[in-house]
């Protein structure tokens, strides 16, 4: 135990300090880095964008992964275990294929505008990638496992009794929806919304490809400060902008659900 | 509302399978784009080839590639599944408030953004001569894996039955015998789990191997990033292919040696 917690200490704690501080010490001490947060407009664009994207992916994953779940708490046999194999398959299938997969639908000689063209919906080719909508569809369809999780955990533990119970005493499906099952499913809403929103944050490769560099995130905006401009120390400033958002994030989220839980099934 | 036959719940059941098929139609593109008999990326109209499979299978590049991504996942791996398992059980055995202050630092590969910990083995990685090699590589995806280990391993101990333990020393068997014939075995599941998943990790880790491999490390997915980018190659589309059947296969052992029912929720080791 002791040799791996060094190794961990050594060659990642260490070195991950070490970018946090840069923030503060490149190219010279002092909070420069942060004061670019106030002066230079596209520093705060693009958090903007960041924060805009996640949002919504959290929004239409939460939503699509709320209806998965609740059909497979309340599915038995067959049915339910295909939906399981098959959401363990998208669950693993690399970001990578994904993006791909995106790029050739959604591209302007890519299927979806073929067939778009073809059946005379469209006059001439309509620009899905390289932009916002590119990039929302590659993240929601990249988080909508994760959303399932939380709260396919949280639907499992509720008791059906209660609403039987509702019913029994005269509210409609709809009412005892509304008024008993929601609100049971909050702490899964919540700890869903917080975990897809919280990978969103420092997500890199769905942007990177399927914006084409037209929807800068957090992630590609540090990845192209270190491997073009090699501006470390504003790099490094968004870097600790982005591990205190997570963090404070996880914090709350570890109110609602136990973390090690999610992670287990992807990276 | 758990009625069967109503209006509602076969909309509702008709919409999350529309989900399903949003999430897992799209990434089967792949298969007919890597079977076009033409040169640059198209459906298939008519005739299949396998021409960019065969491109993609005797080319020195291609190949290289995927024989450096398993050698760096199999090495990965093995790594992080024997330090995580051992540090697991280490936890597992003297579990106090400490153990878990540390198994929350060792956590944090898990935590932070990839982008992150890119950085940090990126400056480390130049400072130690690591870059672009083998070792370094590993190195950082064992300790990117080592989490998931963790995770696995410990939730099998959660299971493990303390008294077998108690047991085993008291017929008389020293604590090395007791852990390789007693807790290891029945913790069997975890470490295959944890190990699989490390594996896979690794095999279609991109973020980190763009900044620490360049020229003589070319792992199958950042060669793939890179043809992605270029957008114009079939082969990617075969290659793509190759990835995702290598990820199902790893999955199925994983299923056939972990023996057990995946993501029944309630278990304790949450998706499987």
């Amino acid at each position: 135990m002791a040799p791996l917690f060094c190794l961990i200490i050594v060659l990642y704690a260490w070195p991950v300090i070490n970018i946090l501080w840069l923030g503060f010490s490149d190219p010279e001490l002092g909070v420069q880095n942060y004061k670019l947060l106030f002066t230079k407009s596209s520093l705060v664009k693009i958090l903007w964008t960041t924060i805009r994207v996640c949002f919504i992916t959290t929004l239409f994953s939460v939503v699509i992964g709320y209806l998965i779940a609740y059909a497979m708490v309340h599915l038995v046999g067959r049915e339910r275990n295909w939906m399981l194999t098959l959401l363990l398959i998208s669950f693993w299938v690399s970001v990578l294929v994904r993006a791909f997969s995106w790029l050739t639908l959604l591209g302007r000689n890519g299927l979806v505008n073929a067939v778009l063209l073809g059946s005379g919906l469209a006059e001439e080719p309509i620009s899905m990638i390289r932009n916002e909508f590119g990039v929302l569809i590659g993240m929601v369809h990249y988080m909508v496992p994760y959303a399932v999780l939380p709260l396919f955990a949280n639907m499992q533990g509720i008791d059906h009794r209660v609403m039987d119970a509702s019913r029994s005493l005269g509210a409609g499906p709809l009412l005892t929806f509304v008024r008993i099952y929601l609100p049971l499913t909050k702490p899964g809403v919540i700890a869903s919304s917080l975990l897809v929103f919280i990978i969103s944050l420092g997500f890199y490769v769905t942007p990177a490809l399927l914006g084409g560099g037209r929807v800068l995130m957090v992630a590609e905006y540090v990845s192209v400060q270190i491997l073009v401009t090699v501006q470390w120390g504003v790099a490094a400033m968004l870097a600790t902008l982005l591990l205190s958002g997570v963090l404070a994030l996880l914090y709350i989220m570890s109110r609602f659900m136990r973390i090690s839980e999610v992670f287990v099934a992807r990276p | 509302m758990t009625n069967v036959n109503s209006l509602g719940w076969k909309i509702l059941r008709g919409f999350a399978w529309a989900g399903l098929a949003f999430l897992v139609l799209p990434m089967l593109i792949a298969v007919p784009v890597s079977l076009t008999p033409k040169r640059y990326l198209s459906m298939p109209t008519g005739e299949v080839s396998f021409h960019h499979y065969i491109n993609l299978f005797s080319s020195t590049e291609w190949m290289s590639s995927i024989g450096q991504s398993t050698i760096i996942a199999g090495f990965s791996a093995l790594i992080a599944t024997v330090l995580g398992t051992l540090c697991a059980i280490g936890l597992w055995r003297i579990s106090s408030k400490a153990s878990e202050v540390i198994r929350g630092i060792l956590l944090l590969p898990l935590i932070i953004p990839p982008i992150i910990s890119a950085m940090a083995f990126y400056r480390i990685w130049v400072k130690l001569g690591l870059l672009d090699s083998y070792s370094g590589m590993i190195i950082a995806h064992a300790i990117l894996a080592v989490p998931m280990v963790l995770i696995t391993v410990s939730a099998s101990l959660a299971n493990f039955d303390l008294r077998l333990e108690q047991a085993s020393c008291n017929l008389g068997a020293s604590i090395g015998t007791t852990l390789l014939r007693v807790v290891l075995p029945s913790i069997k599941p975890g470490i295959w789990a944890g190990a699989i998943f490390a594996f896979i990790l690794s095999w279609d880790e991109i973020v980190v191997a763009l900044f620490i491999a360049k020229f003589r490390i070319m792992t199958l997915p950042r060669r793939m990033w890179d043809g992605i980018r270029e957008n114009t190659d079939p082969t990617v589309a075969a290659s793509a292919v190759v990835l995702v059947l290598v990820t199902i296969i790893a999955l199925t052992i994983y299923t056939i040696m972990t023996n057990h029912v995946r993501l029944h929720g309630a278990d304790n080791t949450g998706k499987e």
